[in-house]
């Protein structure tokens, strides 16, 4: 039962603790999509699945995450969709689709503020996105990049949105933003590419600093295109440390086939599994779980997806555990490194995807 | 006006909707009340009785006799 996890602290189990609850939840996740989701359970049959011989989630089998652009996966009747989150994609290629229904809809929302707040705090804070309104406009339906800022709307006090239409920095927004929230701390949140092309390169080509020292730069979803610029994640920081004065970083990891359950930065810039989740690098050769500290494909288990099997699946990224139960920011649970796509293999971060137009 | 109909009209000015259709909403009934609303919705009660929702209310907010429950704490009394 989800409701046995909201009754803990994000990051308070540790490694056999955790195993326990996540194993149990997803048993009966696995279930669940076996009964409600054929072609799930054609999968599940077709690999010799049998429940009797699970002792660890580490053992259930995973679905590559690119089946959702190939099929309609759902494990609700059609009817009950109230809502489809599409995944980033660059043109010509597909994308995957997300059915939610209200329940589902509402767990990763709860989950995705919860784990929020243990890094930014209980209170709403105001929020700069560096990001175009017109980017929420459809209500129906959202891309992820949509989806994202939506979720993130109930932990604000306040949004206000930086760029106009044209995808450009309206500096007077952005003044009188300052002026209203002047000693107060508060949120930029963007796209990891967005915000280093609309906002600090674009303040750097106008020869202009603001002071943003009282922000957390939050960001996601993709380094490419700045990691091809030769930035490295270091001297990104170091940027908007000098133009802006920020000291707060909170980049995350994520997806849309398990939203909500967002692996954040932490103090030390480790990113963090929290109880909801958890990431499991494997090798190439075999798919047997990598050791800390070795790089292999990232799968991804959460306890989140109800109505859709997205439970366990293997993602197109590369990863490695840097370690478990022990960042000294006393977060329980694994600390990654995510270093990316797999070569090769489609771009789809938010992020990136934007980047690919210039 | 007192606190119910301050109550209700957040609902008519936040999703833009006739005050007869307000009392008994629920969530997502109607295409209006959706996650986008549900912010306007929640801005214009927060405007209405100047007070500062806790996000854990914000997402259990999920009807017209939910809020009304909810406010209390705030020490909006109906």
């Amino acid at each position: 039962m989800l409701e046995d996890f909201y009754e803990l602290n994000p990051y308070e189990l540790d490694k056999d603790a955790k195993e326990k609850m996540l194993t149990k939840e997803l048993l009966e996740l696995t279930e669940l999509h076996r009964q409600k989701c054929e072609p799930y359970g054609n999968m599940l049959a077709a690999q010799g699945y049998e429940k009797e011989k699970i002792t660890s989630y580490y053992d259930l089998p995973f679905y590559p995450v690119r089946m959702f652009k190939e099929e309609e996966l759902l494990s609700i009747d059609k009817e009950e969709i109230f809502k489809t989150m599409t995944s980033s994609g660059t043109t010509g290629q597909k994308v995957s689709k997300i059915y939610l229904d209200r329940d589902n809809a509402m767990a990763q929302q709860k989950v995705l503020i919860k784990i929020l707040g243990d890094y930014l705090g209980k209170k709403r804070l105001p929020m700069l996105i560096i990001d175009s309104p017109e980017i929420v406009k459809n209500r129906q339906s959202f891309t992820a990049r949509g989806a994202a800022i939506i979720g993130l709307r109930i932990a604000a006090s306040k949004m206000t949105f930086a760029l106009n239409e044209d995808m450009e920095l309206d500096l007077d927004v952005v003044t009188e933003f300052l002026e209203k929230n002047a000693g107060k701390k508060f949120v930029i949140f963007g796209f990891t590419f967005l915000v280093w092309k609309h906002l600090y390169q674009a303040m750097k080509e106008k020869g202009k600093k603001l002071d943003l020292s009282n922000a957390y730069l939050f960001t996601g979803g993709g380094w490419k295109k700045i990691e091809a610029e030769k930035v490295s994640r270091e001297e990104f920081k170091e940027c908007f440390t000098k133009q802006f004065g920020i000291t707060h970083f909170l980049d995350h990891y994520g997806m849309v086939e398990q939203t909500g359950c967002i692996y954040a930065e932490c103090e030390c810039g480790h990113l963090h599994a929290s109880i909801y989740s958890d990431i499991i690098p494997r090798r190439y050769e075999d798919f047997s779980p990598c050791e800390i500290g070795e790089k292999g494909i990232l799968q991804v288990v959460s306890v989140l997806p109800h109505s859709y099997p997205g439970h366990s699946l293997l993602t197109e990224d590369e990863g490695m555990i840097l370690g478990e139960d022990d960042c000294p920011c006393g977060r329980k649970g694994k600390y990654v490194k995510i270093f990316g796509r797999v070569k090769n293999a489609e771009l789809r971060g938010c992020s990136d995807v934007y980047a690919s137009k210039f | 006006m007192n606190n119910k109909e301050k109550y209700i009209n957040a609902f008519v000015e936040g999703l833009e909707i006739d005050a007869d259709k307000v009392e008994g909403l629920k969530y997502q009934e109607i295409p209006e009340w959706d996650s986008v609303g549900h912010m306007s919705l929640v801005a214009s009660i927060e405007d209405a009785f100047d007070i500062m929702m806790e996000t854990d209310d914000i997402i259990d907010f999920n009807s017209f006799d939910k809020g009304i429950e909810l406010l209390k704490k705030y020490n909006v009394e109906m």
